[in-house]
């Protein structure tokens, strides 16, 4: 008897004879994440924060044996990803899924996990309908709107009636503007200006200058981290916006990644996000120490709590079901909670995505290391995705 | 009309770092001709360099600046004697290949000893702030780099068109054999003209970091600039680059500034009308 009719029944669709009965001991999980490319460092972290869960918790969920399976995507490339998910299901066999570090990417691969029903546990890629697009997608990061909805309503709270959104023009940035603008309307407060800056602008000045012209009192940026984060901020800075009265809100701008290479520019700037490394909690102390033994320099930021996060959702997944029934293994998550080293989650069923704390968090420069940090200075407790929850 | 200031200003001065950055292409692809897309790897190793000296070792931000700029020319002298040599006089398909895949070799031994993150460059304390110009307020910053590269635009046209090493070096571009046949030593000229493409890359890199932060994928994250200023210059004429960088600069800004929505679609389109009426560029040479 095959152990599981209905994903058989899919893979005998396609044409594919595959024994499983060879894999009855070891549960596999195959990671799809960028190994390779500028955005190498990705999957590395993920890599690395896995590395850690399983160093804390032990590498044998319910007694089963596990093996890891990663797989270099490369960029934003959903036809590889699509190719490796089909790879990893029909010939290696896998069990579960995970990483995805692009939207474009998870997306592709929904229509491959339904089929041949592999819970798929998403690591990073933040757009609010990839969970619908699947039943078997459960994702352990942050979305878009989960952020920008509390900082809209933020925002408004500290006396901002006038704000101007400045995001980069592709999808997650309007994500971003969308749910920000729909937020900040619904308190009263008016949006004058929504500005979307090309992908490839490497001189902010213009934008900024505007925002500075357009008589606001806040600016609600969103940019990918990396150099575009990193030249608007100097031009933030350069042309005096916070002199002339305009606060700056933003999400994950100050990325630790990022952070010393901004300097003191950086300093004073406000950001509401889902994870600051300077979270002070027993949870995130044991995190961030075992990763700094087993890997000395790593940097401990949203991409590595997301894997972090989503190998505590496997482990759960694989202690209740083994790798024997998918349908069980999603319920055993939905509603889970659990404290992590961002702070409290809980996966909420409807959405199958974490509802948890978002933080305002102020960059200041530790007393301590002398190292720029996000302090968290205010807590916004129990945020769903207000993507999916809102509408 | 302060819009239009502001355009200017702003344009001048974002048009002043594409010709920083994009100068020293200028040198070895246009003067030398030898398709270098290695150039941005370059700049990245004076500002891999010049991080490593501001914030490991804590010097100052001009010696660490003259260090990376230094080491990149001695980088670049070891690279043309081993490397570079070889290719000056193959087909440009071969130079192309050669030069994408050691720009590859540099990014990742960056990425290997310094990881993926940004480097941070830190202008002095005497660089920060801004100066009000009455439309405009401009970070001294870009004062600084606006002077930077009118020196070096003069600097480097008195070089080439009036001293006797500009005079040495065209002649062995344009015939080597009846060059080296007058006494001219061709390769130590070529290996001259390298080294100094090469330190202009650093200082570019160095001077535009503000603006274009140094990082493992510098070289081929900016590949695309580089080669647009260079192109629409005209290959090998430095006056040519500085009209480029500047026609484009202030294009790019005006985009912004008045229809932002359109994207960087004006500066293509620019770059494609330029070319359509002008093939070899600007000020290029036949």
């Amino acid at each position: 008897m095959p152990r599981r009719p209905l994903r058989t029944a899919a893979l005998a669709a396609v044409g594919i004879v595959v024994g499983w009965s060879a894999l009855a001991e070891t549960v596999r999980i195959g990671v799809i994440a960028p190994f390779s490319g500028p955005f190498a460092r990705y999957g590395e972290q993920f890599q690395q924060a896995v590395e850690t869960y399983v160093a804390l918790n032990g590498d044998d969920p319910g007694g089963h044996q596990v093996e890891w399976l990663w797989r270099d995507s490369g960029g934003p490339d959903p036809g590889r990803a699509k190719a490796l998910a089909r790879e990893l299901i029909v010939s290696d066999g896998v069990d579960y899924l995970a990483g995805f570090t692009f939207t474009p990417n998870a997306m592709a691969v929904a229509p491959l996990i339904t089929q041949a029903e592999i819970p798929t546990v998403i690591f990073n890629a933040a757009t609010s309908t990839i969970t619908e697009a699947s039943p078997f997608f459960v994702r352990a990061s942050h979305t878009l709107a989960q952020l920008a909805a509390p900082a809209a309503r933020h925002a408004h709270g500290e006396g901002a009636r006038k704000v101007v959104t400045a995001v980069t023009d592709y999808a997650p940035g309007h994500n971003a503007e969308e749910a920000f603008t729909a937020a900040f309307e619904a308190e009263g407060g008016e949006v004058l200006d929504r500005i979307r800056m090309p992908l490839k602008t490497t001189d902010f000045a213009p934008f900024v200058q505007r925002i500075k012209d357009s008589g606001a009192d806040a600016v609600f940026v969103f940019l990918p981290v990396g150099p575009p984060t990193f030249a608007f901020v100097k031009a933030y800075n350069d042309n005096a916006l916070a002199d002339a009265g305009i606060t700056f809100y933003g999400t994950g701008e100050t990325d630790e990644t990022t952070l010393e290479a901004l300097g003191d520019a950086a300093l004073g700037l406000t950001t509401l996000y889902h994870y600051s490394a300077a979270h002070d909690s027993p949870e995130n102390a044991a995190f961030q120490a075992k990763l700094a033994e087993l890997h000395p320099g790593a940097i401990a930021n949203f991409m590595s709590v997301g894997a972090y996060d989503g190998a505590h959702l496997l482990w759960t997944m694989i202690e209740a079901a083994g790798g024997s029934d998918p349908e069980a293994a999603i319920e055993a998550v939905e509603g889970l909670e659990w404290t992590s080293p961002r702070g409290p989650l809980k996966l909420d069923p409807e959405t199958r995505h974490v509802t948890q704390n978002v933080y305002v968090r102020r960059v200041e420069r530790d007393a301590e290391t002398g190292r720029l940090v996000n302090r968290e200075v205010e807590t916004l407790p129990d945020q769903p995705d207000w993507g999916l929850v809102g509408d | 009309m302060s819009i239009l200031l502001a355009i200017l200003v702003d344009g001048v001065a974002y048009g002043m770092i594409l010709f920083l950055i994009s100068v020293g292409l200028s040198v070895t692809m246009g003067l030398m001709r030898v398709i270098n897309l290695a150039h941005g790897g370059f700049a990245l190793i004076g500002g891999a360099l010049a991080h490593l000296a501001l914030i490991r070792l804590g010097l100052p931000w001009a010696v660490a600046a003259g260090l990376g700029v230094l080491g990149t020319v001695a980088v670049a002298v070891v690279l043309e004697r081993a490397f570079y040599r070889h290719i000056y006089g193959r087909p440009e398909l071969e130079q192309v290949l050669a030069t994408v895949g050691l720009a590859f070799l540099m990014i990742a031994s960056v990425n290997l000893a310094l990881g993926s993150s940004l480097l941070a460059l830190p202008a002095p304390e005497w660089m920060r702030g801004s100066v009000d110009l009455g439309v405009r307020t401009l970070p001294v910053h870009r004062v600084v780099v606006l002077a930077a590269g009118a020196a070096i635009a003069l600097a480097l046209w008195a070089l080439v068109e009036r001293s006797r090493f500009g005079i040495r070096l065209r002649a062995a571009v344009d015939d080597a054999r009846a060059a080296s046949a007058l006494g001219i030593d061709t390769g130590r000229v070529y290996a001259a003209a390298f080294a100094l493409g090469a330190g202009l890359a650093a200082l570019g890199g160095i001077l535009g970091a503000e603006l274009l932060p140094i990082e493992a994928y510098y070289p081929l994250r900016y590949l695309v600039l580089f080669l647009f200023v260079v192109a629409v210059g005209g290959m090998g004429s430095i006056a040519g680059s500085l009209a480029a960088a500047l026609a484009l600069g202030v294009l790019d800004t005006a985009a912004r500034y008045l229809v932002p929505d359109f994207g960087t679609i004006f500066f293509y389109l620019g770059t494609m009308a330029i070319l359509a009426v002008r093939p070899r560029g600007l000020l290029g040479r036949a």
